[in-house]
């Protein structure tokens, strides 16, 4: 007899929408308006890729040990050093890095031995073609340059 | 059809996928109908076919882990997890006792992730968008605990062979806890939607029956066994990274119909709770890493390894040939062995109930094609 009277009553149904109901509340919002609200990332998120450089001189902090490539499961890092007469050690040259191959895991930064790679916070690594997705020197150490726009 | 004329009926083959939505991915099903009845099914896979079995044998052990993730994207943790543990096997080293218990934390914090996200799709295939939304919501919360940990949301790579990468964050256990207290009565309220709502219970009591023996014979493992009664779970079987430790229940139920298997997986949310609380309370204190070579270097031999991933019994079979690179990486993916008791589910029942039982399955075609 009860079931009967709650199945005319619609009560399983009527106990569902109760429950979209209450969810209604502002308080339940969860929606990011994204470009405006800035979304804040973990202290150990893995992001774009930034070569240190010393705070007092502006020089490099890698001692091309090519150690970061050779731990890279896509082998998408290139480190060119050359070795100086004078002082016997190796100096960077160049360093690529092909963020379109990159899958962030993590292993080129937990090889380098002196802290000079890094994955930052930075999520944001769109860009306008493919070319602009393989960073050099330059980009490393400084950021993604702005976009320039030809039309 | 020569010399047919129009009083026969012949079989309807019509191609289901792979963009279908409610194929959770890239499955392609060719159904036989006869009307509204299912006859029989065909599955076309291969989409998604990365080679990562290939790929491991031009990787060194450490190299490979990143990749395992991308099998299961729902449950890297969990992938990643049972690759460690079969690369320690065959290294003869155990993770200490406090990554363990980390590893239990996420991989229990990822096996709710994984039922919320197959929560909210199958219940949006059947027609009720509802929960979708609210899943969603928890399991950012989930997300959130991982991206703090390891600082990644989805593909993680949250744990390396021989223990972990990171110690925990200052807030690790204070997350985990705030999380449970704050899951256990969104539980409840997905079974106010969902489990007496005469729509769900009409929709799937009686849809895509597989009993023990059919399980068994289709090497079935994970809710779908567990909703045909048998209470058989790798973490109470064989115990593996500390789950000995913990106090938690099996639920089964009787009939092995879809009703059944999201009876099971709700309760199993629950269990998990349940195992994140216990674990967090006792995180043990010491090293994070065990001692094992830099260079992964294991010896000439072969183990397999399985765990109890979300959907069932994810298996590593590894072989070595004593060289920096694995000789052979095998993996028995539960989605894969799952998807083939389709045909037997699907046969005889009708259209509409097809996307009920593909969603029922809980299949991630990344780790079905891998």
């Amino acid at each position: 007899m009860r079931k009967l009277l709650r199945t005319i009553f619609l009560v399983d149904l009527l106990q569902g929408l109760w429950v979209t109901f209450r969810n209604q509340h502002p308080k339940y919002i969860y929606t990011e308006q994204y470009p405006a609200e800035r979304p804040r990332v973990a202290e150990r998120f893995r992001g774009a890729p930034r070569l240190n450089v010393n705070p007092e001189n502006g020089e490099t902090l890698c001692i091309s040990c090519n150690l970061c490539a050779v731990a890279c499961p896509e082998n998408l890092i290139v480190v060119t050093s050359e070795r100086n007469e004078q002082t016997r050690r190796k100096e960077l040259i160049n360093f690529t890095y092909d963020l379109s191959r990159c899958m962030f895991c993590g292993l080129c930064e937990d090889a380098c031995p002196v802290d000079a790679l890094e994955l930052t916070q930075d999520f944001e690594l769109a860009t306008y073609s493919r070319d602009g997705a393989v960073w050099d020197r330059q980009m490393l150490e400084e950021g993604p340059r702005p976009t320039r726009y030809t039309h | 059809m020569p010399g047919a004329t129009f009083l026969d009926s012949t079989e309807l083959v019509l191609n289901m996928g792979p963009q279908h939505p409610s194929t959770h991915g890239v499955l392609r099903v060719i159904l036989k109908l006869d009307g509204e009845k299912v006859m029989g099914t065909d599955c076309v896979i291969g989409y998604l076919h990365r080679g990562v079995e290939k790929i491991s044998e031009n990787r060194t052990y450490a190299q490979f882990a990143p990749y395992v993730d991308r099998m299961d994207y729902v449950a890297a943790v969990s992938n990643g997890l049972g690759y460690c543990l079969a690369i320690e096997k065959l290294l003869n080293a155990e993770a200490t006792p406090r990554a363990q218990a980390v590893r239990v934390i996420l991989t229990e914090l990822n096996r709710i992730a994984s039922h919320l996200l197959w929560l909210g799709t199958h219940a949006l295939d059947i027609g009720a968008i509802t929960p979708l939304f609210y899943t969603m919501r928890e399991r950012e919360e989930c997300l959130n605990i991982f991206e703090k940990y390891c600082g990644a949301r989805l593909t993680t790579h949250a744990f390396r062979i021989g223990g972990l990468n990171w110690d925990i964050y200052e807030d690790f256990e204070k997350d985990c806890k705030r999380f449970c207290d704050y899951f256990l009565p969104k539980i409840d309220e997905y079974e106010e939607l969902l489990t007496g709502n005469r729509i769900w219970v009409e929709r799937l009591t009686g849809i895509g029956i597989l009993n023990i023996d059919d399980c068994k014979s289709y090497g079935v493992t994970g809710p779908m066994l567990r909703a045909a009664g048998l209470a058989w779970d790798l973490r109470k079987a064989q115990p593996y990274s500390g789950y000995d430790r913990y106090d938690f229940e099996i639920p089964t139920r009787p009939n092995g119909d879809t009703y059944d298997r999201y009876i099971v997986r709700m309760q199993e949310m629950r269990q998990s709770v349940r195992i994140i609380r216990q674990a967090v309370e006792g995180i043990p204190e010491g090293p994070i890493m065990a001692r094992i070579p830099k260079v992964i270097k294991p010896p000439v031999g072969e183990v397999y390894v399985s765990i109890e991933a979300p959907k069932g019994e994810l298996g590593y079979f590894v072989v070595s040939d004593g060289s920096l690179n694995p000789y052979r990486v095998r993996i028995r993916p539960p989605s894969f062995i799952n998807l083939q008791a389709l045909d037997k589910m699907a046969r005889g029942s009708l259209i509409a109930d097809i996307v009920a039982i593909i969603g029922t399955i809980d299949i991630v075609l990344g780790e079905v094609d891998r």
